[in-house]
């Protein structure tokens, strides 16, 4: 019993101990260095336009259907960068199927107007599936690409001009890893910057 | 798929390349040797035994150890629901979060005691920057630092000639957390900082959007607990969705980056268990059987998932790739991760008790969400915790040894040491007890109404869920099939009106306890009994464990142990789901 009482108190004092290095001083110390070093991304690496945040960079937004922006993927929160969860329907799931036919469907009604020869076999997966943070970012290219041609059509801009600004706002791979992706609000943003010119 | 397979291979060969370095590291810091970082942090380590009152060199014999070991643990979680418990009043709450329920906390706390982390709640919808830095970022170190002390003791049990003592937990846990733990997760935050990973005490904000929408971006000391909730294999998220959302893992250099930090410490374990034995190649032996496996998780799991859904193929989508998409099945993955690195994460996350997730696991495929649940069917013995894994793997070791000892007739050795009995008992403990807890709770929760109201998705998909629920926890990795619900969350202010179920919470909170600690204590029992064996020259006719023969024995153990006690749960679930392309 002893030996017991000891081990307990060694403990308490142990813990105490590593709360305050590690519960306390690692983060806060971490919190300072970052706010030094890197404090646009410590902080969330918000984006202006016109001297007003509209949101981060890394986290999409939804652009509620408007024809003159790009459309990021499908989303279980509505964008929700706060409340965060998975659409979380399984692999077999009737539900999660008849909602890829919808996102299909009115993806295809919506560019077919401006692409007359897209089918269905041409609409890339990410367009019709909902991503994992509900808040992803990107698109894929081949999903730019398809919306380039309305974006083009809505705002009087030159197709290649639009193209091109989609490739400036692709975010490849880091060395061999990871999958390229279009940053669809810096991409939005550059897109209202060309416009305004 | 090419691309694919090039991901994998570079990230194997790296992993591999890195193993000597951390390896041979990490054993100095178990034999209290001098290391590069002696001269900083020696002064926190004496500062550290001065106020603990204790003697690093002084020995214990394994049941002291043990006690040891349960002592904080107890403590540990004690304080740990108190600081869930008393939320409310505790600072650095800037969303003004309530207290935790008591049978919400009871979980949570066993969680993340246990090195699970397993989370019914979401995070940033329920805890303060309080409770997230000082109490689980705290368990997050500790934890890890316990299943590598236990590991570290375990190693010495095996090389010891004729001794009683397995060293010194309060040494061993300082040791690791201030040598190993604290400085790499320390550099590693920074690191990921630097890639757009937050890191902020302030609380959220409200934009409006491009398009005049409004977004609420929620910020916190996120950076600091990634790192170590990677390094440590804890695998608990900041928010909800782990490692997919932005904030945690924004880009194709973090993810590749996090993926190295499950995976290097317990990658290292068996190298630094070779140096200590004086033996380097039963280390690679054991780290051959251990890659094995994990490339074949990796390729069925790639291939499973960029063969694309039934949902899917039902809705008339075409899911291979093309020019500029990657095809497959890309529901609750993101973009940047694309199906492979969503693959590599699902098994490394899996292999490793980390847990953590940067897709969502309800969503995986039949065969791809089989993996995942066959990896911790092992018993997290394929590169598994920190510490916990290679331990785990020891055991079945010694379970091989006894096995090939019986098929020739001889008397089984490992490492010139005789395994006998007592030995062989108390391996069967530690092996058994995961597995049973898992039947237990999983046919509990499924059998009776208690159960059911947790399940999200119908059909076969339902059972997975709470096979997968039982899995997790039993083996301490924390992952989920996220449709299972123990706390329903309404989104008020403060959290306000969110209720946590009994069943669950319970069950769950229990299953993670006896689970980590039945067989972490059945396996200083067998340390200590090795520990006072004398050791045989090797002989003639002694069965070698460094041999390719052996690693081929080792891995028909672990696989059939598994499939004997488990393939029948995995037809009524994921092998069901991956034979037809039926709905339900």
């Amino acid at each position: 019993m002893n030996g017991l009482r000891k081990d307990l108190t060694t403990a308490a004092v142990a813990l105490a101990f590593f709360t305050l290095l590690l519960g306390a001083a690692y983060p806060l110390a971490i919190t300072g260095v970052a706010r030094a070093l890197f404090p646009g991304a410590a902080n969330g690496s918000k984006v202006e336009v016109g001297g007003r945040v509209v949101g981060s960079e890394l986290i999409g937004q939804d652009f509620g259907g408007d024809p003159r922006y790009f459309q990021g993927r499908p989303s279980a929160t509505e964008y929700s960068a706060d409340v965060t969860y998975f659409n979380n329907l399984g692999p077999n799931s009737r539900e999660l199927s008849e909602l890829f036919a919808e996102e299909l469907k009115a993806y295809l009604t919506r560019e077919r107007h401006y692409d007359k020869g897209l089918t269905a076999a041409e609409i890339p997966v990410d367009a019709v599936t909902t991503s994992a943070s509900g808040v992803d970012p990107h698109v894929s290219e081949a999903n730019a690409r398809v919306q380039a041609h309305r974006v083009a059509a809505v705002r009087g801009l030159p197709l290649d001009r639009v193209l091109e600004l989609v490739a400036a706002h692709t975010e490849g791979r880091f060395l061999v890893f990871g999958e390229a992706g279009v940053n669809v609000l810096t991409l939005n943003i550059a897109l209202d910057r060309e416009e305004g010119k | 798929m090419s691309q694919g397979w090039l991901q994998f291979g570079v990230f194997i060969v790296a992993l591999t390349a890195l193993v000597p370095l951390l390896g041979t590291y990490l054993a100095k810091v178990f034999a209290s040797e001098r290391v590069f970082l002696s001269p900083v942090a020696g002064p926190v380590e004496r500062l550290g035994y001065r106020l603990l009152r204790v003697r690093p060199g002084e020995g214990q014999d394994w049941r002291e150890y043990a006690r040891s070991v349960l002592a904080f643990s107890l403590l540990s979680w004690l304080l740990l629901y108190l600081i869930l418990r008393t939320q409310s009043i505790q600072p650095f709450n800037p969303e003004g979060f309530g207290s935790g329920p008591w049978n919400l906390s009871f979980n949570t706390a066993s969680s993340f005691v246990t090195n699970t982390n397993w989370q019914y709640y979401g995070g940033e919808t329920t805890l303060s920057h309080f409770a997230q830095m000082t109490g689980l970022a705290v368990q997050n170190f500790v934890s890890a630092a316990v299943g590598t002390a236990v590991l570290a003791a375990a190693i010495r049990g095996f090389a010891a000639r004729s001794a009683s003592s397995l060293g010194n937990f309060w040494s061993d846990l300082t040791r690791i957390t201030l040598y190993v733990l604290l400085p790499i997760a320390f550099v590693a935050a920074l690191v990921l900082v630097s890639q757009g990973v937050v890191q902020t005490l302030s609380g959220s904000e409200l934009v409006h959007t491009l398009s005049g929408a409004e977004q609420t971006l929620s910020f916190g000391p996120v950076a600091s607990q990634e790192a170590i909730k990677l390094l440590g294999t804890n695998g608990g998220g900041f928010f909800n969705v782990n490692s997919a959302f932005p904030f945690e893992n924004p880009n194709s250099a973090t993810n590749i980056f996090e993926l190295f930090l499950m995976l290097a410490i317990p990658a290292s374990l068996p190298y630094a268990f070779g140096r200590i034995v004086g033996n380097r190649r039963q280390g690679w032996a054991i780290y051959a059987a251990m890659m094995a496996m994990f490339v074949a998780s990796v390729a069925v799991v790639y291939v499973a998932e960029q063969h694309g859904s039934p949902a899917q193929h039902a809705a008339g989508l075409v899911t291979h790739a093309f020019d500029g998409s990657s095809g497959g099945n890309m529901e609750g993955k993101e973009v940047r991760n694309g199906i492979v690195q969503s693959s590599l994460w699902t098994a490394v996350t899996t292999v490793t008790s980390a847990g953590a997730v940067n897709a969502a696991f309800d969503s995986l495929t039949g065969i791809g969400g089989l993996v995942p649940l066959a990896n911790l069917s092992t018993g997290e013995v394929i590169f598994g915790g920190v510490g916990s894994g290679l331990y785990g793997m020891l055991m079945l070791v010694l379970l091989t040894v006894f096995i090939a000892g019986l098929m020739v007739g001889r008397t089984p050795e490992f490492l010139g040491k005789k395994i006998e009995a007592r030995e062989v008992k108390l391996v069967l403990v530690a092996v058994l007890a995961t597995p049973l807890l898992v039947l237990i709770g999983t046919a509990w929760a499924v059998a009776g109404d208690d159960g059911t109201q947790s399940i999200y998705n119908p059909g076969p998909q339902g059972f997975s869920e709470s096979l997968y629920a039982y899995m997790s926890q039993a083996n301490n990795n924390g992952s989920a099939f996220a449709g299972y619900t123990g706390f329903l969350q309404p989104n008020a202010p403060g959290n306000a009106g969110a209720e946590a179920f009994d069943f669950p919470n319970l069950l769950g909170g229990v299953v993670m306890l006896l689970g980590r600690f039945m067989p972490m204590i059945a396996v200083l029992a067998v340390a200590g009994s090795l520990a006072g064996k004398q050791v045989a020259p090797l002989g003639a006719g002694t069965f070698r464990a460094d041999s390719p023969t052996f690693v081929v024995l080792l891995l028909g153990v672990v696989m059939i142990v598994a499939a004997l006690t488990f393939f029948p749960a995995f037809l009524l679930g994921p092998v069901v789901q991956g034979l037809t392309g039926q709905l339900f």
